[in-house]
């Protein structure tokens, strides 16, 4: 059993050295992917979720909290006691924003003419954080005029805005867990959905089926190389963003490890659903790219936010299984939490995978049955 | 792990073997025997269906209703008993084109369970025999189409298997190199491997020991190509087959 696999995996193995071009571009493309994507787009966004903690409680405060309630960018999720309690809520995920109001932001601005009010955002994604920064800033300003009216000594509402888990802006926080997600599924679904399909189109499928090979043997000899190459895509996308982009890693680098191999196998098991219904190489290419590369593109948040799509596309979005791993990386590399809160990602990725191979075990059988 | 050597009189057997695919019978209710060390022609226009009735035989598809053994084995209750037991070369190449002659056959060698030691004595013969030394190195892919099938051919052997299933196996070669290639399935009969071949030459039925013709799923006529030849009064297996196509109803695929 052992040898047969070896004898497999080596001339699977083959298969891919022989392909030179091919070879570079898996290799090449998630270097090139890295840099290109450097220069992400920006966009408007609506409905953001954010949380306010007003630890004034005035009818000053009370109207700026209305004012921002009553923008098309914010939905206040939550009030909260105090700042601490957001960073719990930044961490699951839940909010975008914080703002926190001051003591005696009313009798402040009465008696100094002048408050603050603390903006925290969530830049991991620059795009979004930074802008939905500028708007609070447009808002205050705003506000801070409409007060103004009729007064001899104008009043100042002057925001402090902070930027949380990527002070710098950095883009590369946004896309290098994009880019993950993109690679390993095009090496996964389309390297492996295409190598099986290959077989059944040169007519070697037949001699497989016809040896005492066992059909998973044969799946799990073909897509073992595939695995060891994203392996190794893995480890040079992390080396290339902390020692090139200087991105650090936050959290548990075994996890991330880990659960980057979780979405490789759930990869991996759709490139064996879209082989398992196609016979040519075309169709299982067209598949992967409209079935699986766009999607990941357009739906997993990488590209543009999920919170501005409208309805059916985000519920959509979440048969995106690019979507749950992006969340992962974003979390796990990026903001630095652990299991307990990525448990509902990870379950997701894990019953995707376990419907993809049940799913193609079905087919197969299915195939045996009426051929 | 291995069965017990199984005792069987006939090669293949099958009795009153059928596939359905919905309404439509592309097999029905076949019957036949074929003995060890027999060369055995099945042949059938396109559609006739010798190809599903050859899948059947090799476990790669479920019989409908009906039996049939294989080495002894049942096709539908032990198909993998069957595939140990059995050679498989199909009408399109059985070989890796971007792999080198030495590295398809360690591999076919390979997931048949050879030794090492096997496979280096097996493939040094092998290579010795087709001549082909010269070329162990060579991707298959710059081999003549002759050579290729010859080597498909040894390399579905090469585990000794007790059964060889040929499906048109001499498609868009030469006659000369037809030829040669019917010498190294006599060499094999004679040293006792049973060949079940579809063709579409007739020439090369007159080869076969006996021979069999599917017209619309059923078996229309099987005996020795000199006893199908007399009973149908004609001078070649050509005018035997074309007689017997004709009375086909079903369109061909």
């Amino acid at each position: 059993m052992k040898e047969q696999f070896l004898a497999f995996v080596r001339k699977e193995w083959f298969h891919i050295w022989r392909d030179k071009k091919t070879l570079f571009i898996l290799f090449g493309l998630p270097v090139v992917q890295i840099i290109i994507f450097g220069f992400a787009l920006t966009n408007e966004i609506k409905n953001a979720r954010i949380a306010v903690v007003d630890r004034s409680r005035d009818a000053l405060s009370q109207q700026y909290i209305q004012r921002i309630e009553a923008s098309r960018y914010f939905d206040i999720e939550s009030m909260l006691g105090s700042a601490n309690e957001a960073d719990a809520e930044f961490r699951k995920g839940k909010i975008k924003l914080v703002v926190v109001i001051p003591e005696n932001f009313g009798s402040d601005i009465r008696h100094q003419n002048k408050t603050q009010v603390q903006v925290i955002a969530d830049v991991s994604d620059p795009n979004t954080g930074t802008t939905l920064g500028t708007y609070i800033q447009a808002i205050t300003a705003d506000f801070q005029s409409d007060i103004n009216q009729g007064q001899k000594l104008p009043y100042t509402i002057q925001p402090e805005v902070r930027m949380l888990y990527n002070p710098q802006l950095k883009g590369a926080y946004n896309f290098v867990p994009g880019v993950m997600a993109m690679v390993l599924m095009l090496i996964c679904t389309l390297m492996t959905s295409i190598a099986i399909v290959k077989e059944k189109e040169t007519g070697t499928m037949e001699v497989l089926l016809v040896s005492p090979l066992k059909p998973v043997l044969v799946i799990l000899a073909k897509s073992t190389p595939y695995l060891l190459l994203s392996a190794v895509n893995i480890v040079s996308i992390l080396l290339l963003s902390v020692f090139v982009l200087g991105l650090p890693i936050a959290g548990n680098l075994a996890l991330l490890i880990g659960l980057s191999l979780l979405f490789t196998i759930t990869s991996l098991s759709f490139g064996m659903l879209i082989s398992s219904i196609t016979a040519s190489q075309q169709t299982a290419m067209l598949i992967s790219l409209m079935g699986l590369f766009l999607p990941t593109l357009m739906l997993s948040g990488f590209m543009f936010p999920i919170e501005n799509m409208p309805l059916p596309l985000k519920v959509m979005s979440n048969l995106v299984p690019a979507k749950w791993y992006f969340f992962i990386v974003k979390a796990v590399m990026i903001k630095g939490v652990g299991m307990a809160i990525i448990w509902k990602e990870t379950l997701i990725l894990t019953v995707m995978t376990i419907v993809f191979l049940a799913l193609s075990i079905r087919k197969y059988n299915i195939r045996l049955a009426n051929h | 792990m291995k069965n017990p050597e199984k005792h069987y009189e006939y090669a293949i057997t099958a009795d009153a073997l059928s596939k359905h695919f919905g309404d439509f019978t592309a097999v029905d209710r076949i019957t036949f025997n074929v003995r060890r060390g027999e060369i055995f022609g099945f042949l059938g226009a396109n559609g006739a269906g010798k190809t599903t009735a050859m899948r059947m035989l090799c476990g790669l598809s479920k019989p409908s209703s009906g039996e049939a053994t294989v080495a002894g084995y049942d096709v539908a209750a032990q198909p993998e008993d069957i595939k140990r037991n059995i050679g498989y070369m199909s009408q399109k190449f059985s070989l890796y084109e971007d792999l080198t002659v030495t590295e398809n056959i360690r591999f076919f060698a390979g997931i048949y369970g050879l030794s090492d030691a096997a496979i280096r004595e097996k493939s040094a013969s092998l290579l010795r025999h087709l001549q082909l030394e010269a070329e162990k190195n060579k991707l298959v892919q710059s081999l003549p189409l002759g050579w290729k099938q010859k080597l498909a051919f040894s390399i579905a052997i090469i585990h000794e298997p007790k059964i060889v299933f040929l499906d048109e196996p001499t498609g868009g070669v030469d006659p000369l190199t037809r030829r040669e290639f019917w010498e190294m399935i006599y060499t094999s009969a004679r040293q006792g491997t049973t060949i079940f071949v579809t063709t579409h030459y007739m020439d090369e039925a007159e080869y076969c020991h006996r021979v069999s013709i599917m017209v619309d799923g059923r078996i229309a006529a099987l005996d020795t190509p000199a006893a199908l030849k007399k009973h149908f009064g004609a001078a070649s297996m050509n005018e035997v087959f074309l007689q017997l196509a004709r009375q086909a109803t079903r369109q061909a695929d």
